[in-house]
């Protein structure tokens, strides 16, 4: 049976493995999500996921390139302290009539987590200092990127109440 | 610089088809999906390794989104199906999957006896406590009082009590579960895998269509809740107290699973052929 690395980072390139897992998975979690709206006929939301799997994994390459690695770990041989990986968006958060505004919600809370994930690193003081350095380095990246959501989002309004009533919900057929 | 730590022979995606699933956004059979492929990576098994059985429901859709061998069969006859597989074929690691009115209402009575039977495979039943696939009627373990436009005064009936039943009819490992935990689910299911003997997995999983109250089960659920016992009696007390929110291993038994010899054929699949032309 494969073992779950449950330890803490204890060098840069250890950290590097998670950075790189976390984004790959996030990646692949909004490619996926791109599908499954896209086979609800949300084509707006499903573009919009599309746009985020590409940045994430503009991400994931970025650090392959910078380790000179040339695949990413598999996130789930880590053991997170969030359900799944700390940028992965939870499929139970999803409303086949969602709109941007909610994706672009669940994309800004994401790069939260993970600014949160790599800052909770960056104040260990159990954890080496150029680790500790290359957490908080990461976590300033994550928070621009929550920044740049915000942005992005301010060009969407928020939905009306009652945007997800649906009188005649779907129905699936064997 | 060498390659990244962490780096597995099999990952999730290796027990994943091309077969994009169908359900509903936000459904959550998809964290059992997600939990199912994690869980066989962890134990390294080879798709070709296991067999993936279902019934019918929105949930028993999950064979085809594996790349496992798969069963899609007939409403509420998965246990029936995977029982006789698991016997002929000792070899596979066969998981049943269904859902509550699948596994609880038509295949109620194979419930019972897969768990006192004690042959060696693992049942997920995702429960989200409505038939969703035709649009919301309420299902075994829909709550009494729950109304909606297909049962405007709720159902006046007692819920089903699916830990209670298997563990009063001798399944060996029972355990709950929750979509929104995909890693934590995956834990429980290769626990119940690497048991021998019926092991039952109830996962709470939300509909979001037809159900949208239940998007508050992630603040509601207990991780780790309950505590795994081989004593049944004090399995039975946690059930007692159990308010349908604590996930965890329940009980895990060491009763030894059933597994007939397996003799040499008696008949030809010519003979068996024979039965059926009419």
């Amino acid at each position: 049976m494969s073992e779950r690395n449950n330890a803490l980072p204890r060098t840069a390139d250890e950290l590097m493995a998670r950075a790189c897992a976390l984004e790959a998975e996030a990646a692949a979690r909004y490619a996926d999500l791109a599908h499954l709206m896209r086979a609800h006929h949300n084509a707006e939301v499903a573009a919009l996921f599309d746009k985020l799997a590409r940045i994430e994994g503009l991400h994931r390459d970025q650090i392959l390139a910078r380790m000179g690695w040339t695949g990413a770990p598999d996130p789930d041989a880590f053991r997170w302290e969030t359900p799944e990986g700390p940028e992965t968006t939870d499929y139970g958060d999803l409303h086949y009539l969602m709109t941007p505004w909610h994706a672009l919600r669940l994309a800004e809370h994401n790069e939260r987590r993970a600014a949160e994930f790599y800052e909770g690193l960056a104040l260990n003081e159990a954890l080496p200092r150029d680790l500790r350095a290359v957490a908080a380095e990461s976590a300033g990246e994550e928070r621009e990127h929550v920044r740049l959501i915000q942005e992005w989002l301010a060009k969407f309004p928020a939905p009306e109440p009652g945007w997800d009533e649906d009188p005649d919900p779907p129905n699936g057929v064997d | 610089m060498s390659e990244p730590t962490g780096a597995v022979v099999h990952v999730p995606n290796d027990y994943k088809s091309d077969v994009k699933p169908v359900w509903c956004p936000g459904c959550g059979d998809f964290g059992v999906l997600n939990a199912m492929a994690k869980a066989m990576a962890r134990l390294a098994l080879r798709p070709e390794e296991v067999a993936v059985v279902s019934g019918i429901g929105c949930s028993s859709r999950i064979p085809a989104y594996t790349s496992c061998y798969g069963f899609h069969g007939v409403h509420g006859r998965a246990l029936p199906t995977g029982t006789g597989l698991k016997i002929a074929r000792p070899d596979l690691t066969v998981v049943v999957t269904g859902g509550d009115g699948d596994g609880y209402s038509i295949g109620g009575n194979h419930f019972l006896h897969a768990c006192r039977r004690n042959v060696d495979l693992t049942y997920i039943v995702m429960d989200n406590r409505v038939y969703g696939m035709t649009k919301g009627q309420p299902s075994p373990t829909t709550e009494t009082d729950w109304t909606s436009k297909l049962a405007p005064h709720g159902t006046g009936m007692n819920e089903f009590h699916p830990m209670a039943i298997a563990l009063a009819a001798g399944a060996n490992f029972i355990a709950r579960g929750f979509t929104g935990d995909p890693n934590g689910l995956a834990d429980i299911i290769v626990q119940a895998i690497t048991t021998p003997g019926f092991s039952f997995i109830e996962v709470l999983s939300p509909c979001v269509t037809f159900r949208p109250e239940q998007k508050e089960w992630k603040k509601t659920v207990r991780a780790g809740n309950l505590s795994s016992t081989a004593d049944v009696a004090l399995a039975a007390r946690q059930i007692f107290a159990d308010d349908g929110m604590n996930l965890g291993v329940l009980y895990a038994g060491d009763r030894p699973p059933y597994q007939p010899p397996l003799g040499a054929a008696s008949r030809t699949v010519a003979d068996l052929e024979a039965e059926f032309t009419l």
